[in-house]
């Protein structure tokens, strides 16, 4: 019974199928390659950024640090927030053999010899941002050095689950 | 004493899998059936047994037992009973518990059906299900369990099931509480929501592979497995839509969707559930596609386990705040293994699983149902890109490269728009065959009516190029869609004299499948409304005013009447503002965005005030305020039209799913002999 279809269709339909499907693969490339290109973000950690600032300036990309609780500063007035990080490393088994990311956080912020990013943006101040939050930023450095952020992300990985050990310093 | 009774019946039932999967294993090859009932029974005691393991951690939980870590981490005193039972789910270890109790539910229940035709899959079925819960439970009590308690030891607190030397037991106070962030009705059940639907998904799965050892080529595994897989597609659905309503309703930033990886790991399985729906269809009907729908299952059960990793693990950044852990290694490893595995299982049957027909019409029913699943594949490419981009650029540029939601919305925005359109054409189309000419015939009525629609909008003053592409698809699919539940019941109101009404519930109620599933498309035409609406016309304005003042977003303008602050028993401090909301000059409604800030955990959480109606949601952040006079405050207001047709959109989807879902009482034999008969005819 296969056979009787088979014959219906022959060489002509299956190279028409193969031809839309080509078409297809070839249009889903082409969209992932553009959107890629068109919104593509270098992920740096804030020694990248300072190091490179020259050639990343006017550019999108990506950073994330330590918050210093005492930098915090915000204007209601104009919703302009400031605020200042400190060095992490960006990859992630370094976090891990460090400790993980609550641990590293904590050390960043407590060395005054890592460098650090000024950050200024506006809009509502974050719930989730405090000292020892993980900033994770998107936006340009300027002339001056400061960072634009367009968006902030925070991640308080002592929040939500919560290595006990702190409590034994207090 | 309690914690020790679950940890020992996670190691029971552990022990438990292994010697079902051996049981199960034996009895098949040498074609015993008692070792066989033996794996059985040891996949239904696994359930009970887990049942006790989940229970003792809520009894902790509730009982505020703080010398275990996994209690201390993720409740407090001062937290309801309903979120202490609730942290089940609230950490990792917990979750892992709590998914494989769920798993352990549905493949017992799977199990107590008749097996009295399908025999041979039992044995198969079982030892799927056992090998996916005895990895889940070695995670558990290997790397994650929740019932390790603290111990006080000269050096410092250190966690550990059993007393270390020299060390005295440690019980905090107080806990460290659940995020305030996650105390909201739709994050209680969202996690389980999303789980329900990954476990439900290694059912199909289960029965492909049994299907593929046994070599059964028909498809009977799917006739199985059809509701299972409506089922796990229901929760999963459900699961996605609760979470993009705890954003909107939390978050703050009056959006649903962030395009964030761990909310794409929770996508990617349904982006590919969702075409196995679908072309399963065609292999019923036609034989077809059966190579492509074992490669589908496959891929959503990996992606099942892949999602499982990624909610829980933290391994790529992310909003959802969880932790880094151990477990990376291990889920690969499975991930990788058993997608080797299957594979090569298929590769094995390849021969025998070839097409009963071919596909010889672009416009038929089943080359249609290919391009749609070739879309929701596409989708998937491109959020799997999405994720991965940041490792695999890494690993090539030594350079960290990541992609953001534009992305996404550019990359996969034609692939919905191709959706939205095959959803209008596809119905319309014949199985077999199909041309332009008979498609045009059943497709000029709605495509008028859509045009119509588009004249209207033009005239309404909307000019924005995408927004009338995509209300025009919408229109165009709702069309089709309506059309065609009148001419089923007009047509059946003809045949046999029913009134209208009593034929189309009688047309959905015989053909629950095919109806429930428009019903479904009907729901996504919903939520496309709401989605094109936010994403296009939304707007937003801040500022800062004193008491009487006035903000002016649009025609919509709020006034500043006051702010008052106060504490509350449960440990928030609570400030509160009213303001005045007015539409071209009328006053409309009084809001009351606020400011909860959790003294226990340090953490604010702004809690909008919204009005919402079908035309647009008016959402009002209380950004910030005097703290001593109250005289000014800040505020940042959003206009999202059509918003609550997303949400309405979601409820009509889960209403058709369950239609689709609900049993049938044909006698499946019957439809199978009917399709071999026609085709032996052709």
């Amino acid at each position: 019974m296969a056979d009787s279809i088979t014959t219906q269709g022959g060489s002509a339909s299956r190279a028409k199928f193969f031809v839309g499907g080509l078409l297809i693969v070839a249009a889903v490339v082409y969209l992932i390659v553009t959107s890629t290109q068109a919104s593509a973000q270098y992920f740096l950690t804030v020694d990248e950024l300072v190091n490179r600032s020259v050639d990343v300036r006017g550019r999108e990309v990506r950073v994330s640090g330590a918050v210093l609780g005492d930098s915090i500063q915000y204007d209601p007035q104009t919703l302009t927030l400031r605020f200042t990080v400190a060095h992490v490393p960006g990859d992630n088994k370094e976090i891990e053999s460090q400790g993980g990311l609550a641990e590293v956080l904590h050390a960043a912020v407590v060395d005054p010899s890592r460098s650090r990013l000024e950050v200024v943006y506006t809009g509502p101040k974050p719930d989730l941002l405090r000292h020892e939050a993980q900033a994770i930023m998107t936006g340009k450095i300027g002339e001056d050095g400061i960072f634009y952020a367009d968006e902030l992300l925070l991640k308080c990985p002592t929040k939500y689950e919560e290595d006990l050990p702190e409590q034994t310093e207090g | 004493m309690v914690a020790n009774l679950g940890y020992g019946a996670l190691v029971i039932t552990f022990l438990v899998c292994l010697f079902g999967i051996g049981a199960a294993y034996y009895g098949s090859r040498k074609n015993d059936h008692a070792w066989v009932e033996s794996g059985r029974n040891a996949m239904l005691l696994t359930w009970p047994l887990l049942t006790v393991s989940a229970l003792s951690i809520i009894y902790l939980l509730v009982t505020n037992h703080y010398e275990v870590d996994y209690v201390a981490s993720v409740t407090s005193n001062s937290m309801p009973f309903y979120l202490k039972v609730t942290a089940l789910w609230g950490g990792q270890a917990g979750s892992l518990v709590f998914w494989s109790w769920l798993m352990a539910a549905f493949a017992s229940a799977v199990t107590l059906r008749k097996w009295d035709r399908d025999r041979e899959f039992l044995p198969w079925v079982v030892i799927v299900s056992l090998i996916t819960l005895a990895f889940f439970l070695a995670l558990i009590i290997f790397f994650e369990n929740p019932f390790l308690r603290l111990w006080q030891t000269p050096t410092g607190i250190t966690t550990a099931m059993w007393q270390p030397a020299g060390s005295v037991p440690f019980a905090p106070s107080d806990g460290n509480g659940l995020n305030p962030l996650l105390r909201h009705p739709g994050m209680i059940i969202h996690p389980p929501m999303l789980y329900l639907g990954f476990v439900s998904f290694v059912i199909p799965y289960a029965f492909a592979i049994a299907a593929l050892v046994t070599g059964r080529s028909d498809d009977r595994w799917i006739r199985i497995t059809r509701r299972w897989t409506l089922i796990a597609w229901l929760f999963l659905s459900l699961g996605l839509i609760l979470g993009g309503r705890w954003a909107y309703d939390v978050l703050g930033w009056g959006g649903y969707w962030g395009w964030d990886p761990v909310e794409i790991a929770a996508f990617m399985p349904w982006l590919t559930g969702t075409p196995f729906l679908h072309s399963v269809m065609i292999q019923e009907k036609r034989g077809m596609l059966k190579h492509w729908n074992m490669v589908l299952i496959i891929l959503t059960y990996d992606l099942v386990i892949f999602g499982t990793f990624l909610t829980r693990s933290g391994v790529l950044s992310s909003v959802h705040a969880f932790a880094q852990s151990a477990i990376g290694p291990a889920f690969f490893g499975f991930i990788g293994l058993t997608f080797i595995v299957s594979l090569s299982l298929l590769l094995r049957r390849w021969q025998e699983l070839k097409s009963e027909a071919r596909m010889t019409f672009l416009l038929s029913r089943e080359a249609l149902f290919l391009l749609n699943n070739l879309l929701f594949l596409s989708i998937f490419v491109v959020c799997f890109w999405g994720v991965l981009f940041p490792l695999i650029s890494e690993l090539f540029s030594g350079q960290k490269v990541t992609v953001g939601p534009p992305f996404y919305e550019r990359a996969t925005g034609p692939l919905w728009a191709g959706l939205l359109f095959l959803m209008g054409v596809a119905p319309l189309s014949a199985w077999g065959h199909s041309t332009i000419k008979t498609l045009g015939r059943a497709i000029w009525k709605p495509a008028l009516f859509s045009f119509a629609v588009i004249g209207l909008l033009l005239l309404a003053g909307v000019h924005h190029p995408i927004a009338l592409l995509g209300f025009w698809l919408c229109a165009f699919v709702a069309a089709v869609t309506l059309y065609e539940f009148w001419r089923g019941s007009l047509a059946r109101h003809r045949r046999s004299g029913e009134s209208l009404p009593v034929a189309l519930w009688n047309l959905a109620g015989r053909n629950r499948r095919r109806y429930g599933g428009y019903i479904i498309h009907l729901g996504i035409v919903l939520m496309a409304i709401g989605i094109i609406g936010i994403e296009l016309f939304q707007t937003e304005t801040q500022g800062t005013i004193s008491q009487g003042e006035q903000i002016t977003l649009g025609n919509y303008s709020i006034t500043y009447d006051s702010l008052s602050n106060f504490d509350t028993r449960d440990g928030r401090n609570v400030s509160r503002a009213v303001v005045s909301v007015y539409r071209d000059g009328k006053y409309v409604a009084e809001l009351y965005p606020r400011r909860d800030y959790y003294y226990e955990s340090q953490q604010p959480m702004t809690i909008p005030g919204v009005r919402s109606t079908w035309e647009d949601d008016f959402y009002v952040l209380l950004v910030d305020w005097q703290p001593i006079s109250s005289q000014s405050a800040t505020f940042k207001v959003y206009h999202n039209p059509l918003v609550n047709w997303l949400w309405f959109g979601g409820f009509v989807f889960i209403l058709g799913t369950l239609v689709a879902a609900w049993p049938d009482k044909d006698p499946e034999p019957a439809r199978v002999r009917a399709r071999k008969t026609v085709y032996a005819a052709t």
